[in-house]
């Protein structure tokens, strides 16, 4: 225990007297979770329009009126042509041509049917998927407001057909909230970083340095020299990830909903499993760049698979069962219901679980593996 | 004190690949050490003088072989071993960003003990880098570097200290200064087990092993390895002593002939016509020097000389490498 309490010592020292690692520690982590959020967000605005319009009637000044009024489009192009349209979409000026046909007024209500077409870029997918539903369920919008305007002028008894209409409210984060949403995962990503990385290089310096050899001829016992490298990264997690917190009250207004105790023992749980990889990584790294390649390839693929961005659910089954063994997937999950929902203990011990069994895995894999190299 | 007998071990090849050469570092080790004694592990780069240090010290288990250490078998009980023995390896392999003082007084505490209760061991040698002690050890020369490390090896009293080149990058003065050292603490009753590639460092052990390639040439204390060279030695000076190293090569009564320092150190082939030395050792006919000083002044080296002179334990190894 005194070996123990000396070690810690002398590692807080050493890292406290590293300047440059003591600032890119605190202030990259905030810097990253200020900038992130605003830039990364989903919700798509300023699709660019080239309308076609063949009709120049009333009801189709009334859609494009409609459409540049949603405030997701701006209507760059207004041409009589299809060609000159799509010419704009080569250009990169437009994403979506929207056609109206000619006599569209006059078959809508002759013949009470018409159809659009709706041409979409669909190089960057994302703006395309949105473009679209967005404009489709603009179009729906107003076919609803124009068969209504006709039904109070005409006939007063087509207002009672039955009609089935959806009604959908978003439980948790009501306005769809991006930030919301994001704020969490990336605190995650954060930590993630900073726990596994720094933990491997740590160690592996000490290889480097051929300090460690002169530690393994003292009568230090393994387990405590591992403990001894483990809590102060633990520690450090624990504050870049305060730190995180503080960031997303004071900018983004998001104050967790549920427990902080249950939050942070998720952290400690989530940093035992990362501090694990991080030794494991240093165990079967003889320099630091070694170390640092292992971890950025293991870090790329926590961030693209752990849910932060996409949905794991509409992952492959094979993806979601591997997705299963990286504890950046249950933490980033735990964080969102937490925060976002409130949800207690109970409601996560299948996650608290699983991170537990993967940082016990990780732990012993590494010490079995440190006991042999060393 | 230390004894080992049979220690193998090879490292795989450089290239990770089982069937590349595999690099036999310590090939079938024997000997042993007293206690109290200064004991010198002579040879060049990549003999394995590393490779048993990391042995002796549990670092790496040996492949085959027995050793034990103050006593203690070095797979059984290496935890005892690792309280007892001093180690300080080739490279300087303390915490540089640590000062000189939390340095030792790190060393210290992972052995359980404080710098108070063992400084009289260590006074000669930190007292040296004492004005020092608050600068971090990265930031210290090389010669201070050392006596940082030795300081910290000895910080817990040792019974035995290992000593890996110790004074390899290190100035004439303070090589002589680490000498010094080395002697009072085998007063002190600390067996030291010291290797380097230095020859003129050998004599100042008590006994010296000759080692390369993993192999142990010669065990013996430095003036019995000296007497044990057979035959005369004969030291050529000339001016020109590039061209002169070829003409005495080329001189057919020539056994051997090294550069050492500014001369040349010649033995001699036995004469022709049977003479009584022992057979395989370079006695040489009492003729061929003289005959030597006149080729050598044939081929336009007039201040030629050629003297006898005694041989040095660099001698000896360059003798026991030749056969």
């Amino acid at each position: 225990m005194k070996t123990l309490i000396f070690l810690l010592e002398k590692e807080f020292r050493q890292i406290l007297r590293n300047k440059g690692i003591v600032r890119m520690l605190i202030i990259a982590p905030v810097i990253q979770l200020i900038l992130l959020p605003l830039a990364a967000d989903y919700s798509v605005k300023n699709i660019s329009i080239a309308v076609v319009d063949n009709d120049h009637s009333t009801a189709s000044q009334r859609l494009i009126g409609k459409i540049t009024s949603s405030g997701y489009f701006k209507l760059t192009g207004y041409t009589g042509s299809y060609k000159a349209a799509l010419s704009m979409v080569e250009q990169d000026r437009a994403d979506l041509v929207l056609q109206i046909p000619a006599h569209f007024e006059r078959d809508l209500v002759r013949e009470n049917t018409q159809k659009l077409y709706v041409a979409i870029n669909a190089i960057e997918g994302t703006k395309a998927n949105l473009g679209g539903a967005y404009l489709s369920s603009i179009v729906q919008d107003y076919n609803q407001e124009i068969r209504q305007d006709w039904h109070t002028s005409a006939t007063v008894s087509i207002q009672d057909a039955p009609q089935i209409s959806i009604a959908s409210s978003n439980w948790y984060n009501p306005f769809m909230n991006f930030h919301l949403y994001i704020v969490p995962a990336i605190l995650v990503t954060l930590v993630t970083a900073m726990a596994s990385m720094q933990t491997a290089f740590n160690i592996v310096q000490e290889k480097e340095s051929g300090t460690i050899e002169q530690i393994n001829v003292t009568p230090i016992k393994k387990y405590i020299f591992i403990t001894g490298k483990m809590i102060p990264f633990l520690v450090l997690g624990i504050i870049i990830f305060s730190l995180g917190l503080l960031v997303g009250w004071i900018f983004y207004g998001i104050v967790p909903v549920g427990n902080l105790g249950v939050m942070y023992l998720s952290l400690v749980d989530y940093l035992f499993a990362m501090l694990g990889l991080g030794l494991l990584l240093a165990t079967y790294s003889g320099t630091q760049m070694q170390a640092m390649s292992l971890s950025f390839f293991f870090i790329n693929i926590f961030n693209m698979m752990s849910g932060a961005f996409t949905a794991v659910d509409s992952m492959p089954g094979w993806a979601q069962a591997i997705v299963q063994t990286f504890p950046p997937s249950h933490f980033i999950k735990i964080m969102r219901m937490v925060v976002l929902k409130g949800s207690g203990l109970s409601d996560i011990t299948y996650e608290l679980g699983a991170m537990f069994v993967i940082g016990l895995v990780l732990n012993t894999w590494a010490i079995l593996n440190y006991r042999k190299t060393a | 004190m230390i004894s080992l007998s049979n220690i193998k071990k090879t490292y795989p090849g450089g290239t990770g690949r089982k069937t590349d050469g595999q690099v036999k570092a310590l090939n079938g080790i024997s000997f042993n050490v007293d206690k109290g004694e200064l004991f010198g592990l002579i040879g060049p780069d990549g003999a394995g003088k590393t490779s048993l240090f990391r042995t002796l010290t549990t670092l790496i288990l040996p492949d085959e072989g027995e050793a034990t250490v103050d006593n203690y078998d070095i797979r059984k009980d290496y935890q005892q071993i690792r309280n007892r023995v001093g180690y300080m390896p080739g490279r300087f392999s303390l915490y540089q960003d640590l000062t000189v003082e939390e340095n030792l007084n790190f060393f210290a505490t992972v052995f359980g003990t404080t710098i108070k209760e063992n400084y009289d061991l260590i006074k000669d040698i930190y007292q040296q880098i004492e004005p020092f002690k608050d600068r971090r050890a990265g930031k210290l020369s090389g010669g201070m570097k050392q006596k940082l490390a030795l300081s910290c090896a000895l910080i817990h009293k040792p019974s035995v200290l290992f000593l890996d080149e110790p004074t390899t990058g290190v100035d004439v003065v303070s090589r002589k200064e680490f000498w010094a050292m080395l002697k009072k603490l085998r007063q002190e009753g600390i067996t030291i087990l010291v290797s380097t590639p230095y020859m003129d460092e050998a004599n100042l052990c008590d006994r010296i092993a000759l080692i390369q390639k993993g192999d142990i040439l010669s065990i013996d204390k430095p003036d019995n390895i000296v007497r044990s060279f057979p035959g005369q030695l004969y030291a050529v000076h000339a001016s020109d002593t590039h061209r002169l190293l070829q003409d005495v090569r080329s001189f057919p009564g020539t056994a051997t002939c090294f550069a050492f320092g500014d001369s040349l150190h010649v033995t001699f082939k036995d004469a022709p016509s049977g003479s009584n030395a022992p057979s395989g050792a370079a006695t040489g006919s009492p003729g061929e020097p003289q005959a030597l000083l006149q080729y050598l002044q044939a081929r336009n080296h007039p201040d030629a000389t050629v003297e006898k002179t005694g041989p040095t334990i660099e001698d000896c190894f360059i003798h026991l490498l030749k056969n």
